[in-house]
């Protein structure tokens, strides 16, 4: 499942600048592609455009060649699983029920959950290291926990893609190691994976391509090499840093130099 | 399994209260001559105050109370708003605005129609009021706006009661106070027809949006990447429901309190499956109202207390009992 956008620009509101403007990418398929920029940069927007909940002003995005407002929601949720940046639960829900919730897209209105749902849901619950907080109400979860769940979920669709906007934020060193080599096994399965993230050097170890947005614009695209020059990252984040190749894990890393 | 129980046994519970409603009363009948009654013999009078008086009456109490729970759990998936109930968005203001002024015009003597009629006229104003607010410049629906503007709406209408209640007649007014506490006695079987016709398929349809209820409750972004289309579910679901308490209030005034504690009641006890939920709410929800009005008439009998305080009364302790037991836990 590939990802595009073609000169995508959105606007929130009629009298504010454009949040996106003249976006152009590709995601090939199976690839695991990561989305940096500052904060307000656009890229909760791109990812919001991307799975068609806010409507573009110029241009169109496609998911699996399709433009995405011709997909019927429970159709790209079978093909797309998401995790927003945030969500609360208005009633006490388990982890478990919260994962179940993964498979609606697949079930009819009147179909309850057969063994083969049963066994996904488990299998999801398993890959993100949760089956023991299974029967645990989500309200009282850690923030890594709940992030872990939603991922769940997210797995529990058994897409063929996955949208994920800042899962890692809030979580240790471990979790969110554990995470992104979650996300970097699924690319490798054949699942396309499109990450936004702050985090540059793991975006740089893990990703196969980058997109850099600087003010709802294409700063940079590419493989991890080129985009990440100092001159471009400091253009497009206001602050001097070096970049180096990291000597343990082999690829380039920032590292943010004391004065502006 | 533990679902089929709960539903065995709320259906065992909806019919007894139809039973008790109907055996009790200020006439006293034996259990013999009611259902004698119920099969078309016995005497006359006990026939007519069966089948004509308690039965209807008791019905209209399932269809009332369990329309009301219903739409209340609707209405808090919705908002996402535990305070939610089916008056919220400014029905129930609505609907006593049109009933009190058909009364204070003196139109209700005329047709025995009039006063439901009325009482629903005013319910779908507000309905449509609120709606046209809450639809923005793109089309969507905003539920806060939903929220608030209901509560506005809902307290202009309260205004309206307010000058009607002041310029009309002492007589007017204390009829005015007793629909707006809301009661059964006005029951007959084409109210019951009326309202069974509005909220069994409205019911039906909401069961039919239990998933989506489901996912709306974890929130509108989410509900709609895992396949929902929000804003399809948020207009129906709003709309219907809002319908089923409007023809509630239509024919038995602003009855209180049953559409928001009893889905509290039962997600405290089953969970907040909206596939359970819903028709565990109507069945609990009709067999609470119909106990209600049960203990309305016989209390203080041949003297009818006001549903609503029966209501508050038996569900108040219950429901903080549930609260308590749920926080323990």
């Amino acid at each position: 499942m590939n990802f595009e956008t073609r000169s995508l620009s959105v606007r929130y509101r009629p009298d504010a600048a454009r949040a996106l403007d003249r976006v152009t990418m590709r995601v090939p398929a199976g690839t695991l592609y990561a989305v940096l920029g500052p904060n307000g940069s656009g890229k909760s927007t791109l990812m919001r455009a991307l799975l068609g909940t806010v409507t573009p002003e110029e241009g169109e995005a496609l998911v699996g060649d399709r433009p995405v407002r011709r997909w019927k929601r429970r159709e790209l949720a079978r093909a797309v699983g998401a995790v927003s940046q945030r969500e609360s639960t208005a009633f006490p829900i388990s982890v478990r029920g919260l994962v179940e919730m993964g498979r609606y897209p697949h079930l009819g209105p009147l179909r309850s959950m057969t063994p083969a749902d049963r066994a996904t849901v488990d299998a999801a619950l398993q890959r993100c290291h949760i089956e023991e907080l299974a029967d645990r109400s989500v309200g009282t979860l850690s923030g890594g926990e709940f992030q872990r769940t939603r991922i769940a979920r997210a797995l529990a669709q058994a897409p063929s893609a996955l949208v994920l906007d800042e899962p890692t934020a809030s979580l240790d060193i471990r979790h969110e190691m554990g995470i992104l080599r979650l996300l970097r096994q699924s690319a490798d399965e054949g699942v396309t994976v499109v990450l936004v993230t702050h985090h540059l050097n793991l975006a740089a170890r893990f990703a196969d391509r980058l997109l850099l947005l600087g003010e709802g614009r294409v700063a940079a695209e590419g493989p991890v090499e080129e985009v990440f020059q100092a001159p471009i990252l400091e253009q497009v984040y206001g602050w001097p840093l070096s970049v180096r190749r990291d000597p343990v894990s082999g690829s380039p890393a920032v590292t943010p130099l004391d004065d502006p | 399994m533990r679902n089929f129980a709960a539903g065995a046994v709320l259906l065992a519970a909806t019919i007894l209260a139809v039973f008790l409603s109907v055996r009790y009363g200020a006439v006293s009948l034996t259990t013999q001559e009611v259902l004698q009654s119920l099969t078309g013999g016995g005497g006359a009078t006990e026939r007519f105050i069966v089948l004509e008086h308690r039965l209807p009456r008791a019905l209209l109490g399932i269809l009332v109370g369990g329309g009301l729970a219903l739409a209340g759990a609707v209405f808090q998936a919705l908002l996402r708003n535990p305070l939610a109930e089916p008056y919220i968005l400014g029905i129930s203001g609505g609907a006593a605005a049109g009933a009190v002024l058909a009364l204070a015009l003196g139109l209700t003597s005329a047709l025995s129609w009039f006063l439901p009629g009325a009482a629903f006229a005013g319910a779908l104003l507000a309905i449509a009021l609120v709606f046209g607010v809450a639809v923005s410049a793109d089309r969507r629906l905003d539920v806060r706006v939903l929220l608030l503007s209901g509560v506005v709406v809902g307290a202009f209408f309260s205004a309206c009661i307010a000058l009607i209640l002041a310029l009309a007649e002492a007589q007017v007014v204390r009829s005015a106070v007793l629909w707006m506490m809301g009661s059964l006695a006005g029951a007959t079987w084409r109210s019951v027809g009326v309202v069974a016709a509005y909220t069994l398929p409205a019911c039906l349809l909401l069961l039919g949006l239990a998933r989506a209820l489901n996912l709306m409750s974890i929130g509108e972004e989410t509900a709609s990447y895992l396949g929902t289309e929000v804003e399809t579910v948020k207009r129906v679901s709003y709309g219907v429901a809002s319908l089923v308490a409007a023809a509630g209030v239509a024919f038995a005034g602003v009855i209180g309190f049953v559409g928001l504690v009893v889905p509290h009641g039962v997600r405290l006890v089953m969970g907040s499956d909206h596939r359970i939920l819903l028709p565990l709410s109507f069945l609990a929800g009709g067999a609470f109202l119909t106990l209600a009005d049960l203990l309305a008439r016989v209390m203080l009998s041949p003297a009818e207390i006001p549903i609503g305080v029966v209501t508050a009364f038996v569900g108040v302790p219950f429901f903080l009992v549930l609260l308590r037991r749920s926080l323990r836990a």
